[in-house]
């Protein structure tokens, strides 16, 4: 209902332009009916032109930009209560009208609305519009398909060569982690547009490839889509039981089904029945070992604002601590360098909890040094359900960390 | 008819509209324009256990939309409570925490979950629709056993005022007791009194008041929706659901747990008693370690004066998805 106001408030006002600038609403507090009073007083004052919305206590009214002193002083003569429910009525029409946006298709990548949440196959979409205008930088690779049968999609940014030094970014392990799929939306189109612009960017393009997966487990997005937007897991039925799905970040053959897992197929960590059992985890798995050069391996997940490396599943220390330590203290001052967001870092096991069958302990054990994972924005009071607002700065100040570990690996190739 | 619908309607109705600043009148429109009055069954939940509240208030659930995305409203709440496993489920196995003791690493899990212990403790007793705490830093902390009868930390934290963006370092001590039965953390805060004095008052009276007669009983829901939006005049709402949440989590935390409000569900306004709002609220938590989404039902009280207080909670059962169920909207 409230909608339906303020959009005729912003019909009225695109055709007079910029009516309310200046304009605000107060909530007015009458103690007792004297005061009451007093306030019907107000609007019998034609000059000061105030609307009243609400005339059931608490009474809201628009007040004039030209009448805000003489209410404010009226108010507080009298000693009635009074707060400023909205500061500046046009700012709030403004950001209304940008967020009501007729259904526009995006028919390139320059009109996609990056600062939303989108279908998977818009997702889709976008992979094949960005490779259709970019097809000199970016490529989409096949590796397999879900169990439902979707395509899992990779992107691969390259400027040559062949069988280069590479590095690997995935999200959407974890369907519920939306942030995660519109960040690495942001990063694909990131990569084309700095190309070229950004020196560290275009230092790591030239010597190295970039391979993107932005939805490692598309048939748990539809389902966060459609029928629970709280869903985790694959969409895999558990022959015997009718509980559905495998937790795709408890697959792998890195301490697989030890602590820090489930073997209830009912639960969230559930880890299937086997190592790499998952199709969504086995593609990976080949594409890993057929590619052979993959130097970095980065897994984006939501929420807690931390940067992670291996182990989860033990608490031996990674040979290479000290190491992937400093060069998370680097990421990390990067990414907080942009807003302040604060952000922890650490070893899986000692800073967020046991967990073992994950990818980055996989990818570690088989020679991959630079393994780590992100958990992005934010610390639990939206959660999963991170406005779309944030989608932006999220990534934006994730990709400040990225470009920092990619250097990294670029400067220290082995 | 979506609010699309209603957009491209009134672009196409002409543009023959005189301009009056005074002519937006929310009183004006009638909630009903959009709202259908749905029967309680909407809920779907089933298997609860308190009859009581379906009798005596008689709740009438209208229910605004609060999607913009225009996208499919996603169903959070799956209510397919009768299925159950064929065969035996396998014994779930415990994870072993073997907790540090003596100084503790402020980056590590053991002071972080024992610190967010603190935030809920906070909500409890100081939280309201115009004050929600959140959990900035842990600076320090130190964990001890306590003879057999369970674990204590005392911890240096900063504590986050999230609505008026304020900040203050705090003390606190948190014993997790151990015994067979599990018992509820207890907290002792310190040195936080100028966050907890922050003024809401103004805030706090004027929703007090604008609710205190309703007649319009309402159910709002999905808070936030899916794409993290809530309609402004709603917030306080969630956050209300935040604060009464906070008394659950606060209950079941152990040190093997980390709770985050997922989503409140839903929440709907009964009738007023004792001059104190009254709401029947369905909240999904998040539990970080294990993964899992509990949901619990409760039923509490607030006003200005007395604060939040819960009158019943209840934990409903562990949603399976069951192909087999239809799909309940």
């Amino acid at each position: 209902m409230k909608r339906l106001i303020t959009f005729a408030a912003l019909f009225a006002a695109v055709l007079s332009k910029e009516a309310f600038h200046g304009h605000q609403v107060f909530r007015i507090v009458p103690k007792d009916d004297v005061q009451l009073s007093l306030i019907k007083l107000l609007e019998d004052m034609l000059e000061l032109e105030l609307d009243f919305w609400r005339w059931v206590t608490p009474l809201d009214v628009r007040v004039p930009s030209h009448s805000l002193q003489a209410v404010k002083s009226y108010l507080e003569r009298h000693s009635i209560k009074y707060y400023t429910v909205i500061k500046d009525l046009q700012a709030l029409l403004d950001e209304e009208q940008k967020q009501m946006k007729l259904a526009t298709y995006a028919w390139n990548t320059d009109s996609f609305d990056y600062n939303n949440y989108h279908t998977l196959s818009d997702i889709y979409s976008f992979q094949d519009m960005l490779v259709a205008e970019k097809p000199n930088l970016v490529s989409k690779i096949v590796i397999g398909q879900s169990y439902e049968g979707r395509p899992l999609n990779v992107l691969k940014f390259s400027t040559g060569g062949s069988n280069r030094p590479a590095i690997w970014i995935d999200c959407g392990i974890h369907a519920r982690e939306w942030v995660t799929h519109a960040s690495g939306i942001l990063f694909a189109k990131k990569i084309v547009t700095d190309y070229g612009q950004d020196t560290a960017l275009t230092a790591i393009l030239n010597k190295m490839d970039i391979f993107l997966e932005i939805v490692v487990n598309p048939d748990g997005y539809q389902f966060t889509h459609t029928k629970n937007r709280m869903w985790r897991k694959n969409r895999r039925p558990n022959p015997g039981f009718r509980c559905v799905g495998v937790d795709l970040n408890r697959n792998w053959n890195a301490g697989f089904g030890g602590h820090g897992s489930s073997n209830n197929p009912c639960k969230n960590t559930y880890h299937g029945v086997k190592a790499h059992s998952e199709p969504e985890v086995r593609s990976i798995v080949k594409f890993v070992r057929s590619h052979g050069n993959i130097k970095a391996f980065i897994s984006i997940h939501s929420y807690s604002q931390m940067l992670l490396y291996p182990y989860g599943y033990t608490k031996t220390l990674a040979k290479d601590q000290k190491e992937l330590d400093q060069v998370a203290q680097q990421a990390v001052a990067a990414l907080t360098s942009l807003y302040g967001t604060p952000y922890r870092y650490g070893s899986i096991i000692t800073t967020i909890y046991q967990s073992s069958g994950g990818s980055i302990d996989w990818t570690y054990n088989r020679g991959i040094k630079y393994s780590y994972t992100f958990e992005l924005r934010d610390t639990g009071h939206f959660g999963f359900l991170l406005p779309a607002k944030q989608i932006g700065p999220t990534a934006n100040e994730t990709w400040l960390a990225l470009k920092v570990i990619m250097h990294y690996t670029l400067e220290h190739l082995y | 008819m979506g609010l699309r619908g209603v957009i491209v309607l009134v672009g196409l109705m002409g543009t023959t509209w005189s301009f009056n600043a005074t002519t937006i009148r929310p009183e004006a429109v009638s909630t009903d324009t959009f709202a259908r009055p749905e029967t309680t069954e909407e809920t779907t939940e089933q298997g609860r256990n308190n009859p009581g509240l379906m009798n005596e208030d008689r709740t009438v659930h209208v229910t605004a939309s609060t999607d913009t995305s225009g996208g499919v409203d996603s169903q959070t709440t799956e209510a397919t409570v009768g299925c159950s496993k064929k065969g035996a489920v396998a014994e779930e196995e415990a994870v072993e925490d073997v907790m540090a003791t003596g100084e503790l690493n402020p980056s590590h899990y053991p002071a972080q979950r024992a610190a967010k212990v603190v935030q809920h403790y906070l909500n409890t007793r100081y939280g309201s629709p115009y004050k929600l705490f959140g959990l900035k830093q842990v600076q320090s902390g130190n964990a001890e056993d306590v003879a057999d009868s369970g674990r204590k930390y005392q911890l240096d934290i900063s504590v986050h005022e999230i609505i008026s963006d304020t900040k203050e370092n705090c003390s606190a001590e948190v014993f997790f007791p151990r015994g067979v039965k599990q018992l509820s953390p207890q907290v002792q805060v310190s040195s936080c009194e100028e966050l907890l004095k922050i003024d809401a008052n103004s805030e706090e009276e004027a929703l007090y008041q604008q609710y205190k007669t309703n007649k319009t009983l309402r159910t709002e829901k999905r808070l936030p929706d899916s794409y993290g939006h809530i309609d402004p005049e709603m917030t306080p709402f969630w956050h209300l659901g935040i604060v009464a949440s906070s008394f659950i989590m606060l209950n079941e935390s152990t040190e093997n747990t980390l709770y985050n409000v997922a989503q409140v569900a839903n929440i709907t306004q009964l009738t007023t008693e004792n001059d104190q709002l009254k709401f029947d609220c369905h909240v999904l938590l998040h539990d970080m370690v294990s993964q899992e989404i509990p949901q619990w039902k409760m039923l509490f009280t607030w006003s200005p004066a007395g604060g939040v207080k819960v009158l019943h909670t209840e934990q409903l059962p562990h949603v399976h998805d069951c192909e087999k169920h239809p799909k309940t909207n």
